[in-house]
């Protein structure tokens, strides 16, 4: 079945852009390759030749962008959008959950995250347990379906967390209990301090490894030809396995010094990578540390005190960590601000003096980089996907508004034809709500006369 | 007082009864009536002879056996009993079959449906930390052992012209076993038809701090590992029988034998993306999959199509919430989406998919009629529709063998009338249900109470 989505995927892609696109007189800012004054020719999804001069095939369709800036979808590394849930918060360790089963491409958070730039984001289970759920990447390929708006080929990841979320236990009832007034805390969720939160992150990778070696056993056994009951599959230990495979990406919400160094240490005892650190609003006191790991950091631009466990960051944090050699980008974590991150990547001009390239690498290439999908987005490179977005002004400014959004070449989000077709919308919309008031009465009537006269 | 209250009802029993027993003969023969077999072309003028609760024959050129009660049928039509394809009817006090999936847009808020309610069989225990807990799973539940004749709806079904109705527990993920009845019967073992019918899902969820799983991801994981765990418990008992020794014993585990012993996995699913979120679980555990809902299916008929689904779609057409101003609250595509719902039986019928239409839903067995008319005066033509409410619905639960059409040796269930079905002022004269006659109680029953609680 997997193969006829794939297909019919595949079919989907090569008949909306089989055509030959050229995008002309814009200012292309690659983000890799510097920033040109030129063309960009996309063909069957993908960039086929970037420069100030360039072959305009016979056919191709042109698109005169003289005055505007084009730079590569935006690519959010943190989001909860497009999931008809979040959080499986009633254990400590679920990771046998995943956004991909709960996927809603109808979401209007989506074509929203579309009109503003972005064109690939990485929807993460909530912050509620040690570790979380499987996370998907999406393109915000509005109007596919479930299908449809997977980044295909993507590896996958998981949510970890650390700090005040993960060791919340829930609330301690007083009902149910032998004794009055006694408090029943049975209902409470393990961990209730940091030092748990590391607890179950070691009890569970210990679990895991177990588990990986009584499926050793158990096919070494049948390989010899014994008769033997296979073990149970375990949906919440095999995506540990696969972390501890490196075949899954972790991304760790995080906020304190002392609890990012806590995890780093837990992934270097049991021999895995951290991928990302979420938040991360303390990484610019351990960012040599956080740098020697590998891991790199997706972070708020001026985001802080929303929290206890916030109360240390600071607007310099990106720049800081950039600095220090990691890895950096910026997210969202929220529908709302996941409309303007070109905005979020300005401030780190004005905090910490990141260069305009810099600036935008943050949700652009580093992003890419940190859901390793860099092969396939994040710059305007030859042989990369045409995902690519069109401003009217440079997208470091306020005044900057999105004119375009192109995904595998295909126009997803066209501002002029959005605004014309609103009215027309506006239209359809009342003309429903006229017939619908126009059945109400007469349905109420046939509800009166409607029971059935006996014979 | 007391006393008359009682007198009164044992009079009233009695009454019922000795309609009931007074209209028993064992051969009956509907003569010169309109016939719709469904499973072939309309008789405009023939005999119906059913003997012993069996159909003897059918066909324009059958005699009257000299020994049939004799009904003369002119001016009537005769078609199979009507089949509410997901029911409740019959369990008494069960609640209608609720909304397949509360409709929720764009948020990451944590879905608000109302916490599962425990069902009868399990005591408030501790609060499950995982799938290893079982939660939510009463899949043992057989709906055969809760049916009672008693129950009030099986009546009022009746009048609606229903002579069958696959019946299901529906509280809980893995709510239990259905049944499909025959709606009378002196005895609940006298209604049923076929058990278990298939395991009803559903993937409501207790809210944040009731224990696993307490979100919709959560849910559909857990159907996941049930699944997994049900596949090795077959696997590991198949061994131990074969080779106990040196083998460690399998535990017994009564929710892993209902998920075995279910024919058919019953799964809820409203709009495009449940309909593909459904299909590809059901694909990947290789169930044998019914998805129900179904409303929105008039957007997703190239995906039913693409896996051959069987569907069935929800009488209860979407309708405005009666507080809310809809101009105010309603997106466009709400909008579009209560205006086209009933359409989604004619565009199922048009691309061929297998579906059978419920009347479960509804508050009354009586509003189906109407509900069945909105979905022609969208496009579906009498015959699909006929079609929906019997033998369809018989063939997704395998009992096509012996009901849902008017056929030689098929199980006497049929509905006559005066008029089109589903056409306003149609009169159901009478049904048949297991070759028993019933005719629509004289006075028709109060609205509410029955169907709700």
């Amino acid at each position: 079945m997997k193969s006829i989505f794939l297909a019919l995927l595949a079919g989907v892609l090569s008949i909306a852009s089989a055509q030959t696109i050229v995008i002309q007189n814009a200012t292309v800012l690659t983000i890799t390759k510097g920033t040109l004054k030129g063309s960009v020719v996309i063909k069957d999804g993908k960039i086929l030749e970037v420069g100030e001069k360039v072959l305009v095939p016979p056919g191709a369709q042109v698109i005169d962008a003289g005055g505007q800036y084009l730079m590569p979808g935006i690519i959010d590394a943190h989001s909860h959008i497009a999931a008809d849930s979040i959080n499986e918060g009633s254990m400590s360790v679920s990771s046998m959950v995943g956004i991909e089963d709960v996927l809603d491409p109808e979401a209007i958070a989506i074509f929203r995250a579309l009109a503003g730039g972005v064109t690939t984001a990485n929807i993460l289970h909530g912050s509620a347990n040690a570790i979380g759920g499987k996370c998907l990447v999406i393109k915000t390929r509005w109007g596919k379906d479930t299908e449809g708006i997977k980044f295909e080929g993507a590896k996958p990841g998981i949510k970890f967390a650390l700090g005040e979320n993960p060791k919340r236990q829930g609330m301690a009832t007083t009902q149910g209990t032998g004794r009055r007034g006694a408090a029943d805390t049975s209902n409470l969720r393990y961990p209730g301090t940091r030092m748990g939160v590391e607890d179950v992150i070691r009890q569970a990778f210990t679990e895991a490894k177990q588990y990986q070696a009584t499926w050793k056993d158990y096919e070494a056994r049948k390989a010899k030809g014994e008769t033997v009951i296979p073990p149970k599959r375990d949906l919440k230990l095999e995506p540990l396995v696969e972390i501890l495979e490196g075949k899954r990406l972790v991304h760790a919400h995080c906020y304190r010094a002392d609890e990012i160094l806590m995890l780093l240490r837990v992934a270097d005892d049991f021999g895995f990578k951290i991928k990302t650190l979420q938040h991360v609003l303390e990484g610019y006191k351990v960012a040599k540390e956080i740098a020697a790991h590998g891991a790199g950091a997706s972070t708020f631009s001026d985001w802080w005190a929303y929290k206890v466990e916030a109360y240390d960051a600071i607007p310099y944090n990106a720049a800081v960590m950039v600095k220090k050699g990691v890895l950096v980008s910026l997210n969202s974590d929220d529908a709302e601000l996941m409309r303007r991150l070109n905005t979020e990547a300005g401030k780190t001009v004005k905090y910490g003096g990141l260069t305009e390239t810099e600036a935008l690498s943050l949700i652009t290439i580093n992003p890419a980089k940190q859901l390793d999908i860099d092969n396939r987005v994040g710059s305007i490179e030859v042989g990369k996907d045409a995902d690519l977005v069109l401003y009217d002004k440079h997208p470091l400014s306020t005044f900057a508004k999105v004119q375009k959004v192109m995904i595998d070449g295909t126009v997803y989000f066209d501002r002029d034809k959005d605004v014309s077709d609103r009215d027309q919308k506006q239209l359809r919309k009342k003309q429903l709500i006229e017939k619908e008031k126009q059945n109400q009465p007469q349905q109420k009537k046939g509800f009166a006369g409607g029971a059935r006269r006996p014979a | 007082m007391k006393y008359r209250i009682r007198f009164a009802s044992v009079f009233a029993l009695l009454a019922v009864a000795i309609c009931a027993k007074a209209e028993t003969p064992s051969v009956i023969a509907i003569k010169d009536a309109r016939i719709v077999p469904v499973s072939g072309p309309v008789i405009p003028k023939g005999t119906v002879v059913v003997r012993n609760g069996l159909i003897e024959a059918a066909g324009a050129s059958v005699p009257t056996p000299s020994d049939a009660w004799v009904v003369d049928g002119q001016g009537l039509t005769v078609y199979p009993g009507l089949i509410d394809a997901l029911s409740t009817w019959g369990i008494p006090n069960a609640s209608a079959i609720e909304s397949s999936s509360p409709s929720r847009r764009g948020g990451f808020t944590p879905p608000d449906f109302p916490p599962a309610p425990s069902t009868p069989a399990a005591a408030p225990g501790p609060i499950a930390r995982g799938p290893e807990d079982r939660p939510s799973n009463t899949s043992y539940l057989l709906a055969a052992d809760q049916v009672s004749p008693a129950d009030r709806r099986v009546e009022t079904a009746r009048a609606a012209g229903f002579t069958g109705a696959a019946t299901f527990p529906t509280r809980g993920i893995f709510a239990g076993q259905g049944v499909f009845l025959n709606l009378a019967g002196q005895r609940a073992g006298n209604m049923v038809v076929q058990s278990p019918a298939g395991l009803f899902l559903t993937v409501r969820t207790a809210a944040f701090g009731g224990g696993f799983p307490n979100s919709l991801m959560g849910a559909i994981a857990y159907i996941r590992q049930i699944y997994l765990d049900a596949d090795q418990y077959k696997t590991a008992k198949e061994i131990y029988a074969a080779h106990p020794l040196g083998n460690k014993r399998p535990d017994y585990d009564k929710t892993l034998e209902g998920v075995l012993a279910a024919p058919r996995v019953m799964m809820p699913a409203t709009n495009p993306k449940e309909i593909e979120r459904m299909l590809k679980l059901g694909h990947e555990l290789k169930l044998k999959t019914v998805l129900y809902g179904v409303e929105e299916g008039y957007r997703a008929v190239d995906l039913l199509k693409k896996h051959n689904a069987s569907v069935l779609v929800n009488l209860k057409w979407p309708a405005p919430s009666r507080e809310a101003d809809s101009e105010a609250t309603d997106s466009l595509r709400v909008l579009e989406m209560r205006d086209k719902a009933p359409s989604t039986p004619a565009a199922l019928a048009k691309a061929g998919i297998k579906f059978a239409l419920y009347a479960g839903a509804l508050d009354r067995p009586q509003d189906a009629a109407r509900a069945v008319k909105r979905a022609m005066d969208a496009g579906l033509s009498a015959e699909d529709a006929i079609r929906a409410l019997t033998l369809s619905a018989a063939e997704i639960y395998g009992v096509a063998d012996r009901l849902g059409s008017i056929d030689k040796g098929k199980i006497a269930n049929l509905v006559v009338t005066k008029g089109d079905l589903f056409q306003s002022g149609t009169e159901i004269k009478f049904v048949l249900v297991d070759g028993v006659k019933y005719e629509p109680a004289p006075e028709a029953p109060p609205a509410s109470p029955e169907a709700t609680q």
